[in-house]
């Protein structure tokens, strides 16, 4: 209700669309959700799928990967974009690698400090955000020509929909793979596996009774574990996106 | 020479960097639509990773680690990849318009190609000499150039075969890498004694 009234004013108080657009509009709703489907930085546009799958073989470091990449790419793109009158167009590439190094720099001893043991799982792969195309791709896609705002949310979209994909593939491997989730956080859940202690797994597969005496045959794929699953588990998930929306399939 | 050829063939073969680390993937789906293109692209990764490895590790070692200047790392290491990839593109440029033509875009893209980051932040973490960072270097860079071409060729002879829509084009790439990355781990049975003193882990 809010919102249909604020594009309302929007058009008809401001036909110029210069001074009074809405703060958080349709446009602006529009860059926070379109990356998240319809222009998946992953699994549409191709970018940033380089630094950061090997982390996905267990939710929580996807996750603390999904959030260092959204930090990075919401204010990388509002930087740049604050800063897009006076870069020379020769070295614009040089100060954003610049921007963003020093944004990741920022996040990688956050996360020394806060939570050493993801850090340590993480190794470079928190560095390799710098060369995530996803991140400088935006920069020159949109911040170069937009204003801070728009940019900044256009960041923060991308940065969730990378991370979405980042955590789905990452709960399909964790929970077939190892049949947990969230191991190493402090809110790990062991679902489903094999254990004499009937507390330790919510689906006991060595159970006698209950619903575990069900799964006796359930076995954790281990294939899932392997790197290679990832690019398994995201063919699938491109595979389930372009039957449904034909438009995105690749005609070459 | 015992532990370059060790390392050559553990980073060319075994941990090779996009079937086992996923580095530099974008370049990686984009360019390996043809084999003479991708050809070209893989040649370049390995110049550009066998140059700049010595160099960051010659700066790691000599100005950061001394002057405790290690969060300085990333910014430096960028700069020194980032001015290589120019003078790369420079020669090419001038020697094979050709090829130059051909990679267009992608020649600047080797810059934010994780893959040669990505070495220069491996050679660190795993405190490679040298020698070891050369041969790291190399190794990584053929790896990365035999796995581009693979999937090159494979991609130009199944243009013409019946792929389900969805999955034409990126779909099948993700999975023709998935099947390579399989195969590439029955190389694993390469007799471990050889690499002794390994200290790496894989994931």
């Amino acid at each position: 209700m809010a919102e249909s009234t604020e594009i309302r004013t929007g058009v008809v108080a401001d036909p110029a669309g210069t001074e009074k657009e809405p703060l958080f509009g349709k446009k602006e709703k529009i860059l926070i959700t379109d990356p998240l489907l319809d222009n998946n930085p992953i699994t549409i546009q191709v970018l940033g799928v380089c630094s950061a799958l090997a982390v996905t073989s267990l939710v929580y470091p996807s996750l603390v990967m999904a959030v260092a990449v959204v930090f990075v790419c919401a204010f990388s793109s509002l930087f740049t974009s604050l800063m897009r009158n006076i870069i020379p167009k020769a070295v614009r590439l040089i100060v954003q690698l610049v921007i963003i190094a020093t944004l990741v720099t920022l996040v990688n001893e956050a996360l020394k400090v806060l939570a050493f043991p993801v850090y340590k799982q993480l190794s470079v792969y928190i560095g390799l955000i710098i060369t995530n195309c996803i991140v400088m791709g935006r920069l020159e896609a949109f911040a170069m020509a937009n204003k801070p705002w728009r940019a900044f949310l256009d960041g923060v979209g991308n940065g969730l929909g990378y991370g979405l994909i980042l955590v789905a593939v990452g709960v399909v491997r964790e929970l077939f793979g190892k049949g947990s989730l969230f191991a190493g956080s402090g809110i790990a859940m062991n679902i489903i596996g094999p254990s004499n202690d009937t507390t330790q797994y919510w689906i006991n597969t060595a159970a006698e009774s209950g619903i575990g005496s069900f799964f006796g045959w359930y076995a954790n794929n281990n294939l899932m574990v392997l790197p290679a699953a990832a690019m398994f588990v995201i063919a699938v998930f491109i595979w389930i996106q372009r039957s449904y929306n034909t438009k995105l399939v690749d005609v070459s | 020479m015992g532990d370059f050829l060790n390392i050559f063939i553990k980073s060319a073969f075994i941990e090779n960097m996009v079937l086992a680390y996923f580095l530099g993937m974008c370049s990686f789906l984009a360019v390996s639509k043809t084999l003479t293109t991708a050809t070209g692209l893989g040649l370049a990764v390995i110049f550009v990773l066998g140059i700049t490895m010595p160099i960051n590790w010659v700066i790691n070692e000599f100005i950061l680690i001394p002057a405790e200047l290690e969060f300085l790392r990333f910014i430096l290491f960028i700069a020194v990849i980032a001015s290589t990839v120019q003078l790369v593109e420079m020669v090419v440029e001038k020697f094979s318009p050709g090829l130059y033509a051909a990679l267009g875009i992608f020649l600047p893209l080797i810059t934010v190609n994780c893959a040669i980051l990505g070495g220069s932040l491996f050679m660190v973490s795993r405190e490679y000499n040298l020698t070891e960072s050369v041969a790291f270097g190399l190794g990584g860079g053929f790896g990365w150039f035999l796995a581009i071409i693979a999937l090159a060729a494979i991609r130009e002879r199944i243009r013409y075969s019946n792929v389900p829509p969805a999955l034409r084009g990126l779909g099948m790439a993700f999975l023709i890498t998935g099947l390579m990355g399989v195969a590439f781990l029955s190389l694993t049975g390469i007799d471990p004694a050889v690499f002794a003193g390994w200290s790496g882990a894989a994931e």
